[in-house]
């Protein structure tokens, strides 16, 4: 009986784990991509880069002073929670405050899927 | 109609008047026991005696912590003070072990820095713009 029990778990647990990684392959790349098709997000991916560790009013307030974007704080708020979505940007809960920081690896599925050649190849092979 | 006062809400007026007089560098302006151990307490800029004063008001309501902290979380300051030079005054005031949210900030005209006021909020200073 107990047998059968852990033998179930166990195969529930590869099904499980298996339809987790189809998704993930899937999903990341849609979430990335979606991420990465809007300009305002890429700004703000920008200003993170700059500086990462910003809390969201700094967010806002380059948006706004620097960029001259007419983003409500809501706005950018939903901005950030697609950002975070795709992995770019992490929050970082401090004391009371919470910072967001840039994460640029998922970018890495990009030249991973569609690989870049080496600069240094071409010049190589020229004759 | 004038701004004569304006206030924040502070955990703890001894602390706050600690802060804002021999960190910041105000002036205490008004000081009156309110019974129980509320007091009247308000601060000045050393620059200007006769102007708006900052009431530094006990933070007993209920509806305060949520408020601030909601605030506090997003960075968002409560008040904003002028300085002259804001990296001067960053500079400074990190040596007095002041945390500050945000480090100066150049925005075309303006220049921002955000700290904590250990009171229970953000403060941001700014330059005036020309």
């Amino acid at each position: 009986m107990a047998r059968k029990v852990r033998t179930h778990g166990q195969a529930s647990e590869d099904t499980w784990t298996g339809k987790w990684r189809v998704a993930y392959a899937g999903g990341v790349a849609d979430d990335l991509f979606k991420a990465l098709a809007d300009p305002t997000r890429r700004t703000i991916l920008d200003e993170l880069t700059e500086k990462s560790g910003q809390t969201l009013f700094e967010i806002c307030s380059r948006l706004s002073m620097k960029h001259r974007l007419g983003i409500s704080r809501q706005g950018v708020s939903q901005h950030l929670a697609v950002l975070e979505a795709a992995g770019l940007v992490q929050t970082r809960r401090e004391g009371r405050y919470k910072y967001h920081d840039l994460n640029t690896a998922p970018l890495r599925q990009i030249t991973e899927r569609w690989p870049v050649p080496d600069p240094s190849g071409p010049e190589k092979s020229t004759p | 109609m004038r701004i004569h006062l304006t206030s924040v809400f502070v955990d703890n007026q001894a602390k706050a008047e600690h802060f804002y007089t021999e960190i910041l560098g105000f002036v205490k302006k008004h000081d009156v026991p309110l019974g129980e151990e509320a007091r009247w307490l308000t601060v000045v800029s050393p620059e200007e005696p006769d102007g708006t004063e900052l009431l530094l008001e006990p933070a007993g309501h209920p509806a305060v912590k949520p408020y601030r902290d909601a605030l506090v979380q997003d960075g968002i300051p409560l008040a904003q003070f002028a300085v002259d030079d804001v990296k001067a005054e960053y500079e400074r005031l990190r040596g007095l072990g002041v945390h500050f949210t945000q480090e100066p900030l150049e925005m075309g005209p303006v220049t921002t820095a955000v700290f904590d006021d250990t009171c229970g909020n953000l403060i941001q200073i700014a330059t005036k713009p020309q």
